[in-house]
This record gives C-alpha cells, sequence and structure tokens, in this order.
C-alpha cells in the first residue's frame, strides 16, 4: 500500500467523510480515510430515526441516508477509504500508526492530518452512582446498538439518567420495541437535549422527565432490579426524603460526551478544558502545523448538519495546508468565554484580510431577551440579540472581517441580561 | 477421586492449586461462581506489601515478607505485570511521626530490608502532589504493585495446564466423609471427591470449615469501596502512598495500579453478607480522605467505582494448616491484606504440608510459564504483524481504549482457564476495563462469546446465570 498521502483523516462518520469531500473539492488528490469500524458512516450507522439534515438538506432524513449521501460523494471521488483499520498514534510531524486485519500495523506520513474520532459518551462510573454493578446498565448508544443495529432489546423495564440527546431518542426507540420506560431523570433543572426531541420524545409518549433528579442507587445483584431517585439541591446534592423508588430491570445514561482525544494527547496537542477538544484557530488547525480537528471530537455539536460544516472548513484548510498554502498564524488574538458563556470555540483567531469568523459557544443556563456579545479591548465586535437561550442548543456570533480588524488583544464572547 | 480438592478459586485457591501441581498428584480446584476470581481477588488494592504492618511472630508477618520476596518471579514466570514500585507510609502529625519509627523497627524484627524514614522535603520531592500537611514519610523500597485478578487467573490457567481440573458454578452445599476421604457436594447436585481438601473459601471459610466438622472458624467481612481512575493519571503518584496506620486498619490509599490507572480506597465497613455495593457515603470518604493525602487530584477522570468485601477471622491473623478438629483439610483462611502478597508463599506451605501428607513425589513435567491474555499492545512490530499474518484477527481492535484485539479477546474464550462472560473477557485482557467503561465494545466481546460458545446473543451473561446482558430480540 501507499506510505505518503496529502490528507490523512482520522476517522470515518459525518466529520471525516465531509472533511475528506471538501479536502478532494479544494484540490488535494491523495486522501485516505481511516476506519475502526466495519463500514463508513460512524455512529449515524445506528441512529435509525428520522431528523438529519433539516439545515443542510432542508429533508428529513435518517441517519444511514444522511452518512450515505457523503459515503457517495466519497466514493464518486475516489478517495481511498480503509475500514476495520484501528489508528494507535499520531506524531506531531503527520506519522500515523494504523493497524488492520490486511496489513497489520502501518504507518503512514501525512501532508496534513484532519482529527474526526468523534466522541465517547460518559459512563455510570464517571459519576460515581452508588449501588451494584449487575447486567443492564448500559450508555444510551450502546442500547442504541443492540436495538437498532443487533437487534436484540437491553431490557424491558427502563429508568434513564440524563436528558441528553441520545437518551431522549432512546426513550421513545425502547417505547416503540415494547418496552416501559418509567421515568427520565435530569439532574439540572434543564434538559441537555434539543427542545423538539422533548416534545418527540417524551411527552408524546407519556414519559415522565423529572428535572432537578438523579439515582441515588442500583438495585440489583445479577440483573437491575430497581433504582431510588432522589430530587436534587440548588448543589445538586440528593435531598433526604425524597427518594422515589422505581421498579426496572434495565438503567439507560445518557449524560454527556466527551471528545475522544487521546490520539490528539499523545501527539502533544494541547486541549481545551471547556471543549475538551483540541484548542484550534478558525481553520480547526489544532497548535500542531497541519493537523486539524472537526466534528465531535473538537466540540460536542447539537446536530449532524453543524459537524459537515465544521468539517469543511477543516477539511478545505487541510487540503491548502498539503498544497503548501496553509495559513501564517502569526496575527492571531485569543478568543475565550466570559460571563455566562461555558466554552468558545474557535479558541484562536487569525486577523487577516477576508477573514470573517463564526464563533460557536455554549451558555451557563437559561436565560430570556439577553445579547451575546463579542468584545475585544472595550470594543463591540459583534452582538446578537437573542429571546432565549439555553445549555443544550449551541450558539453562534458572527464577527465580520472589518470587527476583527478593530480586535485589541484577546476576544471575550459573554451574554449580557437586558 | 482426586488427590487433592481445592475449595475457593482466588488467589490463594489458585496459587494452592498450581503449586500442588509441582507434584504428582491429581487436584481440582471448584468455584462457586461461574468464573474463578470473583471475590475479593478481583477487588482490592493490589499492593505488594513490604511486611512491616503485622506484628512479629504473626503468620501474617512472617508470610508477608516470604510472599514479597516471592513476588517478582512468581508474577514474572506467570507472564503478570508487576512493578517494584515502593511505598511511602505518610504522616501528618508528631504523634503520627513516632508511629513511623515504630513500624521501622516493627519492620526490620520482621526481616524488611531498605526501610527509611523521609523527611518532608524528600517526601515532596519524590512525591510533588503530596498535601501541605505531610512531615515526612517511612519509605519500603520492596513494596510493589500487581494486577490481582491477572496473578488470580493465571495461576488457575498455569494449573490447568499442567493436568489440574476445574469446576464453576460450584457452590459447595454438602461434605460427606468416605473411605479414606471426603465427597463434596454441590447445590446442583454434582459431586466431586477427594482425599483431602483445602479452604480457600474467602468470606464462605467459617462455613466450609464447619462443613468438614470444624466449627470453630469465626470469619467476618469488610467492604472497601474505592475509586479508579483513567490511565492518562497513573503517574500522579510514584509510589503507594498510605495514611499511618490506627487501630481501625491502614485506612484509604493511593497507589498507581499495575496496569497504570490510579487507584484510590478503600474505606473499611463491617458488613453481613458479600454485597459489593458502593456507597454515596463511602464514596465521598474515599474522596475526602484522598483530598486530605494529595493535592489536585483530578477526580474528573474517575471512570468507575466499586468495592470489594474483604474476609477476617476473628483473630485477625492467616488460619492456616490442618485442621485440628477435621482431618485431611487444610485451612486457608481469614486471608485478609496482606494475603495477595502472601499467597505465593501461603501456596508453597500448604502444598508442602499436603505432599507430606500424602506422600506426594514432586512432578517432573511441571511448567510454570505462562503468557498474558494481553500481550499484543507490548510486542514489537515485527511481532505484531507476523502475528495478524497468522490470525488476521490480531489486526481488530475490539477495545480502544486499552488496545485490545480480536484475536486476544478469542484466546481468552478458548485457553486455561476459558472466559466464558463478559466480566471473565474484562478481567483477562482489559476489554471493557477502560475510560468508556466497555460501551463501544460489549456488543463486539458479546458476539465473539456467542460464537466462541455456541449462544445466541442474548444467552451471553455478564457474569453468569441471571445477568444475561439482553432480553430478547427486538421486533
Amino acid at each position: 500500500m501507499k506510505r505518503e498521502y496529502q490528507v490523512v483523516i482520522v476517522g470515518g462518520g459525518p466529520a471525516g467523510l465531509a472533511a475528506a469531500v471538501r479536502a478532494y473539492d479544494k484540490g488535494a488528490r491523495d486522501i485516505l480515510i481511516l476506519e475502526r469500524e466495519a463500514r463508513l458512516g460512524g455512529i449515524l450507522n445506528q441512529c435509525i430515526h428520522n431528523g438529519f439534515g433539516l439545515t443542510r438538506f432542508r429533508e428529513s432524513l435518517t441517519g444511514p441516508e444522511y452518512a450515505r449521501r457523503f459515503e457517495r460523494e466519497v466514493r464518486a471521488r475516489g478517495i481511498a477509504a480503509m475500514t476495520d483499520t484501528t489508528v494507535l498514534s499520531l506524531t506531531r510531524d503527520r506519522e500515523v500508526t494504523a493497524v488492520n486485519p490486511e496489513e497489520g500495523v502501518f504507518t503512514v506520513r501525512a501532508g496534513a492530518v484532519v482529527l474526526a474520532m468523534g466522541c465517547r459518551e460518559r459512563s455510570r462510573g464517571a459519576l460515581n452512582v452508588p449501588g451494584t454493578r449487575p447486567a443492564g446498565i448500559y450508555s444510551a448508544g450502546t442500547a442504541q446498538k443492540y436495538v437498532n443495529v443487533k437487534g436484540y432489546m437491553p431490557g424491558k423495564e427502563v429508568v434513564i439518567l440524563g436528558s441528553g440527546d441520545i437518551g431522549l431518542i432512546m426513550a421513545r426507540r425502547m417505547t416503540l420495541e415494547g418496552a416501559k420506560v418509567r421515568a427520565v431523570c435530569e439532574i439540572m433543572p434543564h434538559s441537555s437535549g434539543l427542545r423538539r426531541n422533548i416534545a418527540q420524545c417524551l411527552d408524546d409518549f407519556g414519559i415522565p422527565l423529572y428535572l432537578n433528579h438523579t439515582i441515588t442507587k442500583i438495585e440489583g445483584e445479577k440483573r437491575v432490579t430497581g433504582v431510588v431517585v432522589s430530587e436534587v439541591d440548588e448543589n445538586r446534592q440528593p435531598v433526604p426524603g425524597t427518594e422515589m423508588h422505581f421498579d426496572c430491570d434495565t438503567v439507560l445514561f445518557s449524560v454527556g460526551l466527551i471528545p475522544e482525544n487521546e490520539l490528539t494527547k499523545s501527539a502533544g496537542i494541547p486541549l481545551s478544558p471547556g471543549t475538551r477538544g483540541a484548542v484550534v484557530y478558525e481553520n480547526r488547525e489544532t497548535d500542531a502545523p497541519g493537523i486539524f480537528a472537526c466534528g465531535n471530537v473538537l466540540q460536542v455539536h447539537d446536530l449532524v448538519d453543524f459537524v459537515s460544516e465544521e468539517a469543511e472548513i477543516a477539511g478545505g484548510a487541510a487540503a491548502d495546508f498539503a498544497l503548501g498554502k496553509g495559513v501564517e498564524h502569526g496575527d492571531a488574538v485569543g478568543c475565550r468565554n466570559g460571563q455566562d458563556v461555558t466554552y468558545v470555540l474557535p479558541q484562536r483567531i487569525d486577523r487577516r484580510p477576508g477573514n470573517s469568523v463564526k464563533v460557536f459557544f455554549r451558555v451557563a443556563r437559561e436565560m430570556r431577551n439577553c445579547r451575546a456579545v463579542a468584545e475585544s479591548g472595550g470594543k463591540v465586535l459583534a452582538e446578537r440579540r437573542r429571546r432565549i437561550v439555553v445549555p443544550g442548543e449551541m450558539e453562534t456570533l458572527l464577527i465580520p472581517e472589518e470587527k476583527l480588524a478593530e480586535a485589541d488583544g484577546e476576544i471575550v464572547v459573554r451574554i449580557a441580561e437586558d | 477421586m482426586f488427590d487433592v480438592i481445592v475449595i475457593g478459586g482466588g488467589v490463594i485457591g489458585g496459587a494452592v492449586l498450581r503449586e500442588l501441581t509441582k507434584y504428582k498428584c491429581t487436584a481440582c480446584l471448584v468455584e462457586k461462581e461461574h468464573d474463578v476470581c470473583m471475590g475479593q481477588s478481583k477487588a482490592n488494592s493490589g499492593i505488594v506489601h513490604a511486611g512491616f504492618d503485622a506484628a512479629e511472630g504473626t503468620n501474617k508477618a512472617r508470610f508477608n515478607v516470604l510472599g514479597n520476596a516471592m513476588m517478582s518471579a512468581y508474577a514474572e514466570e506467570l507472564g503478570v505485570a508487576y512493578k517494584n514500585i515502593g511505598s511511602l507510609v505518610v504522616a501528618f502529625s508528631e504523634g503520627e511521626l513516632g508511629t513511623l519509627s515504630a513500624l521501622k523497627e516493627r519492620g526490620e524484627r520482621n526481616g524488611v530490608g531498605g526501610l527509611e524514614i523521609w523527611n518532608r522535603a524528600r517526601l515532596k520531592g519524590a512525591e510533588p502532589h503530596i498535601s501541605e500537611g505531610a512531615l515526612g514519610a517511612l519509605y519500603a523500597p520492596t513494596a510493589g504493585i500487581v494486577c490481582p485478578y491477572c496473578l488470580t487467573i493465571a495461576a488457575i490457567g498455569n494449573a490447568m495446564d499442567n493436568g489440574a481440573a476445574l469446576e464453576c458454578d460450584f457452590d459447595v452445599v454438602s461434605v460427606r466423609k468416605e473411605g479414606g476421604g471426603f465427597i463434596i457436594c454441590a447445590a446442583d447436585g454434582r459431586e466431586v471427591r477427594g482425599r483431602v481438601a483445602v479452604n480457600c473459601a474467602g468470606l464462605g471459610a467459617g462455613k466450609i470449615s464447619a462443613m468438614f466438622g470444624d466449627d470453630t472458624l469465626r470469619i467476618g467481612g469488610r467492604r472497601g469501596e474505592y475509586l479508579l481512575l483513567d490511565r492518562a493519571d497513573g503517574d500522579f503518584v510514584s509510589h503507594t502512598l498510605f495514611f499511618t496506620p490506627t487501630r481501625k486498619g491502614k485506612g484509604v490509599l493511593i497507589t498507581p495500579t499495575a496496569d497504570g490507572n490510579l487507584l484510590l480506597g478503600p474505606t473499611a465497613e463491617e458488613v453481613k453478607g458479600g454485597s459489593t455495593e458502593t456507597t454515596a457515603e463511602g464514596i465521598m470518604s474515599v474522596i475526602a480522605k484522598a483530598s486530605e493525602m494529595c493535592e489536585g487530584i483530578p477526580f474528573r477522570d474517575v471512570i468507575t467505582s466499586f468495592a470489594g468485601v474483604r474476609a477476617y477471622s476473628e483473630t485477625h491473623d492467616f488460619v492456616l494448616g490442618e485442621s485440628e478438629r477435621a482431618e485431611g483439610l487444610f485451612q486457608c483462611a481469614g486471608i485478609e491484606s496482606p494475603g495477595l502478597t502472601s499467597a505465593p508463599a501461603i501456596a508453597k506451605y500448604t502444598a508442602e504440608k499436603i505432599a507430606a501428607r500424602l506422600a506426594l513425589e514432586k512432578n517432573p513435567h511441571f511448567d510454570g510459564r505462562r503468557t498474558p491474555d494481553h500481550f499484543f499492545k507490548g510486542l514489537s512490530r515485527e511481532e505484531q504483524n507476523a502475528l495478524v499474518r497468522a490470525d488476521p484477527a490480531y489486526g481488530k481492535i475490539v477495545c480502544r481504549c486499552e488496545e485490545v484485539t480480536e484475536g486476544e479477546i478469542v484466546r481468552a474464550i478458548r485457553r486455561n482457564p476459558p472466559a466464558r462472560d463478559i466480566d471473565g473477557v474484562k478481567r483477562r485482557t482489559r476489554a471493557g476495563m477502560g475510560r468508556c467503561q466497555s460501551g463501544f465494545c460489549q456488543p463486539h466481546v458479546a458476539e465473539l462469546l456467542a460464537r466462541e460458545l455456541g449462544l445466541p446473543l442474548d444467552g451471553v451473561t455478564k457474569c453468569g446465570a441471571g445477568s444475561e446482558i439482553l432480553k430478547g430480540v427486538s421486533k
């Protein structure tokens, strides 16, 4: 096999596929996608519900349909893709080592690398939920794989902790498959899922959502037999005396996604504590020249449509870099979160002609009738009125080229309540 | 009729079984769970203690020091990770500094070499995260860490390779004396016969002993809760850090594990029965105590919490040797800390006693070597590629977090002692033991188990009957 490529893309999910297509369209020809699963498409392959593509294609697709659209584009361009291939290591000077059953362990040199590994689900263990450790405890995505791909039911009576989108989708899915979903518990006063999913997955099926509640005990020796659910106070501590008991044989966890950046870290690329993804410039280039990141490995997105959009930025920039047209970051400023904002991306912004930058961020709490503001050195660079902002939905602000030129030092993004 | 029946497939039972195969004899291990290593041997601190804790003259002191000296070779022969990292007992008051000196003197009387008292500066130099209040420490260079479940599984597997038999799901409910030996009966009606028996039944040792006619053994249980952190934090400390012991025990420790994680715990709570549930109070107390020892512990990186129950005898010393009341029953009971460290020495002692009793000859064909279950990651690239060419399953990574290949998982299901459930695969190969806690790999591991064992996917269990991972097919 070839040992040198212009662009190597780690991950063949929605981010990797869109990055590959854009890299090709920007002139790169030697492109290799490395995907650890048996087929391209990533987690979309198990998301058989619809609602994908509303923003991008103005139609409602299932996950596999959305993935196939991009896979067809990849195939049409003759882009090489190796499946069942796991990347083992990455160096700062863009040597990618991977393994698969045909080639064994091999190393390829890349003109540019796009990191598109996606994310993993936070597990029960990471939350320190007390109780026993029997069968019947799954992250929502694992349950989704069993039901939608393998055709098996993880359980029949279900309590779900966390109201992330996968948990909400699985509440509906398990119900449609004949299971009884007794409750969805959310420790925060608000759901981290999309509002449309609360309506379509819980309300439409009469599944109760307990905000400010968490599971305080899991019971059962061999198999889950029940859970204790308690209300929590403003410090998210269980309130004694509020315990409710639910009989169930299954507990699903949908308590957040963690970008899978072990490779990124091994290459010595700095991460942002806010996103848990790489610190990047607006072209999605990391601290290591020629290594780019996009999609859920960079920041956890709400919609795959936005993943594709971000991947196109990274894929295009990777092609530019590989073709010797990379961006010099000499005149970059920092960008960080201010009041009521939990993170911003990109964290570094180049001030250069023709560069208008869309900043992505999340808010710390639900707020109404407010303004999102990007400021630098006392000057307002961008401002946007918002009727409502919630932590579960990503916000954006566009800083136009001419305003960016006025940036005087670090840019801070904050929410102002009127 | 076997020569020897070993009851209990923990680290002690496993070590005894393997030691017995060094003699010309037939031996069978019976284990009440679906797999071996299901009790305290799978959920403990994994510390190889130096040997200054126990009072001189006790079995604990004697076997700790002997076992410590044997552990490096024992683990290496069995292909198990052992690291001689040394331990530090940290003092937070003048009174505790005094205790350190007493521990050092006791250790020296027990035969522990190399003990040193370190001042704060030296301690801080070695452990930069140590908290402000730490005044000094007792350094023990002979202490180390080992993977307790790998050690148990490897010993049993190696004993089986040398001819020993294993019966799982064998819950001993009664014992009859017959002829020159015993008939040992399981709840499901199975029987095994042996000339002598070894009681390595952990929490159940009192009950087992009574079935043989010795009701003098009193066994209690103490639950310990732990937090395990990501491998990214395995170098947060470089030694095992203990608090200065009090009458209540050694308390919470902070240590790297032999597999490179960071481990905090255990609590110590008296329990009846063997429930290993964790509690909010226990987890909070581990966090609080660990935070007294070190600053800046990355609790955000906790990947799981768990608990184990340690069995102890009322005398708080190991109960070893042939029972005075039940002829032919050899006790290995009350094996609390430092039981893991002592295991090779206890096994040697017990096997020698049995060999003398049964006049056993040495087995000239004994081969003590075993290769690890999780090994692909550690090979050179040439070795990896040779393996993939021979069996492409070694080129497929199933567990991305711990880098475990399909080839390793299939091998663990086929070799001794065979993995028969999801947890069994996890303990042997580490698939599912990493930061995603099996979220990605479980469906794949389940399919491999189903294929190898000839089961439908919903027949695969987490840890034996009643723990089926799935509940039928979807619509």
